[in-house]
């Protein structure tokens, strides 16, 4: 047999045992009790529009508030961890180990907790709010990593550049070293983005009223009540509504900047 | 302001004394004695790994020596007291690898500094910055990105920068060594321009020619110390000293 026939009978065996076992796995599934369960009209039609106006929404609200509040603290512990002063980085680097190591689900308990009950420290949106102060302080910890890094990659030269045009440390990095670390970041930060996205799910931890569930929260509830699947099927579908559209627009960033750099 | 008190030509603009400079163990400047006046064109030749590029590098602190002193008009930049950032201020530097900020269109590399660190306006720092596109000839560019520039432009962009903050002298670290041979000659030619303007200059540089041409001094550094400096026709003719007739027997 010829090299060529081979590969082209190998392949063709590839190909039907991947379409047997697809045959195997339809006709084997009871999809009338799948569609029963997850693919309801009715429980669906139910969930409108609370599911987009109070869930969606609120995941959303809460995925730009902790990737804005761990964007400032993140940069701050990344010039702290490449600060001169020795107590700085020892400082950013045991805030990093720490909201890093330990369960994101544990730190935002622990701060819905902590803040209002032990400590009587009222939070703007009340235990939601306490919950995202955590998920701000794990969200920072990872994007200090990622931003330090995209500092670093900013090549030496253009420090110098910027210093010898007289330009301070401070404002070198304000002005020049930071606009290019973002850039070399972005996708980096897109995955944090899509990560925290997700990881607002967690919120639960602290207690949700009716106006502040997000999307998991709302589907578990709705799952309950209705004894049903559908509306986590929503929920799924609402999530990715917004990740996939978002890694599209940040490939095609990427690729636009390539060009133009 | 020193814009209106230019520096008396002949005066010593750089003045170093006994420079010293170690990275960790290796001595890279062994002790440098080396003035250069105002308006006078000062072009360092020598091996790689002479010394030459920290010397210059030393001049505007971004190599901080470990011994000796560096008077700029006058002022010793070594002392803690002394505003490093007014210094260099005074003091353009071009760069081998140009080092444009890449983020910035031409004009905002040339504006940037002079609103941040001189606090011009940006009408006016606008007005500075077009003048001096026009004098290394690359007006149409403004609104370029570096990125789209070729070297010998992107070189000429960053002279404009430099000369953008009014300096008094300027450092040059071999400034067309990573261009293609065809785009040499339009950068040397701003330099030779800025010579004849009678800006004060020190350049490190591979161009011999550049150097007999239009340097009113050549220094040849090898190992660390000045080997041999004085008229550059004279010694790139006759060379004196062994390690200069070795070096120069290699790149001429």
């Amino acid at each position: 047999m010829r090299r060529t026939t081979r590969q082209r009978l190998y392949r063709g065996v590839n190909y039907a045992i991947f379409a047997a076992v697809v045959l195997f796995v339809a006709l084997a599934t009871d999809w009338e009790r799948i569609l029963n369960q997850f693919f309801r009209w009715d429980i669906a039609r139910e969930q409108l529009p609370e599911i987009v106006t109070i869930a969606l929404k609120n995941t959303i609200l809460f995925t730009i508030i902790s990737f804005a509040g761990g964007l400032v603290l993140g940069v701050v512990m990344a010039l702290l961890k490449l600060s001169s002063v020795a107590p700085y980085r020892w400082f950013a680097t045991a805030y990093v180990e720490l909201f890093r190591g330990v369960p994101a689900l544990l730190t935002i308990f622990a701060m819905a907790y902590m803040l209002p009950i032990a400590l009587g420290v009222r939070v703007p949106g009340g235990q939601v709010g306490a919950g995202l102060v955590g998920l701000i302080l794990v969200a920072s910890a990872y994007m200090a990593e990622v931003i330090r890094s995209g500092i670093q990659a900013v090549p030496k030269g253009q420090t110098e550049a910027a210093r010898s045009l007289g330009m301070s440390p401070a404002r070198t990095m304000f002005w020049v070293v930071l606009p290019q670390g973002f850039r070399i970041v972005i996708p980096p930060m897109t995955n944090e983005f899509v990560l925290l996205l997700k990881d607002t799910s967690l919120l639960f931890i602290a207690g949700s009223t009716v106006f502040t569930k997000e999307l998991t929260t709302f589907a578990r509830d709705g799952l309950t009540t209705n004894a049903n699947g559908t509306p986590l099927v929503m929920a799924a579908m609402l999530y990715l509504l917004v990740t996939i559209p978002l890694t599209r627009l940040v490939a095609w960033l990427e690729r636009k900047m390539a060009k133009s750099r | 302001m020193r814009d209106n008190a230019r520096p008396v030509p002949g005066a010593p603009a750089i003045d170093i004394r006994g420079l010293r400079k170690s990275f960790g163990d290796v001595e890279v400047l062994k002790g440098i004695d080396l003035t250069v006046r105002a308006g006078e064109v000062v072009c360092v030749v020598g091996p790689s790994g002479s010394g030459k590029s920290t010397l210059l590098r030393s001049v505007n602190m971004l190599e901080p020596p470990t011994g000796g002193d560096i008077l700029i008009e006058g002022v010793d930049i070594l002392d803690p007291d002394v505003d490093i950032d007014r210094i260099r201020t005074r003091i353009g530097m071009v760069f081998q690898q140009f080092n444009l900020f890449p983020h910035m269109t031409v004009l905002r590399n040339l504006t940037v500094a002079q609103e941040r660190v001189l606090g011009r306006r940006r009408g006016e720092a606008e007005r500075v910055a077009r003048d001096m596109l026009a004098r290394v000839g690359l007006s149409e560019k403004a609104a370029e990105h570096p990125g789209h520039l070729s070297g010998g432009q992107q070189q000429r962009v960053a002279i404009a920068r430099a000369l953008c903050m009014n300096p008094d002298m300027m450092l040059f670290d071999e400034p067309t060594s990573a261009l293609d041979p065809e785009l040499v000659g339009e950068v040397l030619e701003v330099m030779q321009a800025l010579a004849s303007s009678g800006m004060t200059m020190m350049v490190v540089t591979h161009e011999m020619g550049f150097a007999r041409e239009v340097g009113d001094r050549l220094i040849f550094m090898d190992d660390g110390v000045i080997v041999e400096e004085g008229d550059p026709t004279e010694i790139l003719a006759n060379p004196r000293h062994g390690r200069t007739q070795a070096f120069l027997s290699k790149v001429l």
